[in-house]
């Protein structure tokens, strides 16, 4: 039982209104505050480095369910460089530009289930899921 | 372009952040914020963000980016009336707010930076009077 729907990467401006979706989505399975503010920080992160690295693509936002268990699982997808090292992209403050540093890293650490494939050339895809 | 308010109140100068900032704005205010200070000789930046929902990286790094600035320039910023869900999410996120003070609230913000004014006050008393805005 899912419901998904697709927001577009394209401009700061889509980074804010990810942020305000993911977290009404938040509230709408239930997360509590803190959990609530954690999964927006992350898909904040995580939508920027969309943004910023992969030049723009999207989100997509599934309510996802496992027996009485809901959760929210974020999609990010870019057709950008991609990224060759994932191992040195997940370590805290790699990057020199102030970019990745703490977002792969960071957004790992504030969701449930992290996943990401990335293709040099062909683009990224940064799947992650809260559980409530 | 929208642009974040600056309030100057004695020797300091008083942000409060209400929106959810966007790059631009984030720019706008590092750059308002530096000219201020050099403008008024303010000696602290107090920064109220209790009406933030997330500090990302992006929010962080702006906030230690105009912590740095300002220390330049010879003024303080600390930062006042975080969340606690925000601080709990930091914390995880592993964001270190170098170079930043931060304070419970803006009462206890000004506290700290009127007494770093009290303290250095004797050299520069005579900046704080002028307003040159």
């Amino acid at each position: 039982m899912t419901k998904a729907e697709t927001l577009p990467i394209r401009s700061g401006d889509d980074v804010v209104r990810v942020r305000q979706r993911v977290r009404t989505l938040c509230i709408e399975i239930g997360l509590g505050l803190v959990d609530q503010t954690k999964f927006v920080t992350a898909a904040s992160e995580l939508a920027r480095n969309t943004l910023d690295y992969g030049g723009g693509g999207d989100v997509r936002a599934e309510v996802v369910q496992t027996g009485t268990r809901k959760g929210l699982r974020l999609t990010f997808e870019d057709e950008g460089p991609g990224i060759a090292d994932i191992e040195q992209a997940l370590t805290d403050h790699f990057t020199s530009g102030g970019g990745l540093g703490l977002g792969l890293g960071g957004a790992k650490r504030l969701s449930n289930e992290f996943h990401i494939e990335s293709t040099p050339g062909v683009g990224t895809r940064v799947t992650v899921v809260r559980w409530k | 372009m929208d642009r974040i308010p600056i309030l100057k109140l004695g020797g300091a100068l008083i942000v409060t952040i209400q929106v959810d900032m966007q790059d631009r704005l984030a720019i706008a205010l590092e750059e308002d914020l530096s000219a201020m200070i050099a403008r008024t000789g303010a000696r602290g930046v107090l920064i109220e963000i209790s009406a933030l929902e997330i500090v990302d990286s992006f929010i962080g790094r702006m906030l230690v980016s105009i912590a740095a600035v300002s220390r330049v320039l010879d003024a303080e910023t600390v930062v006042a009336g975080m969340r606690p869900a925000v601080a709990i999410t930091l914390v995880e996120l592993g964001l270190e707010l170098t170079g930043i003070r931060t304070a419970l609230n803006v009462e206890r913000g000004m506290a700290i930076i009127q007494s770093r004014i009290a303290e250095e006050g004797e050299g520069h008393g005579g900046d704080w009077d002028r307003d040159e805005s």
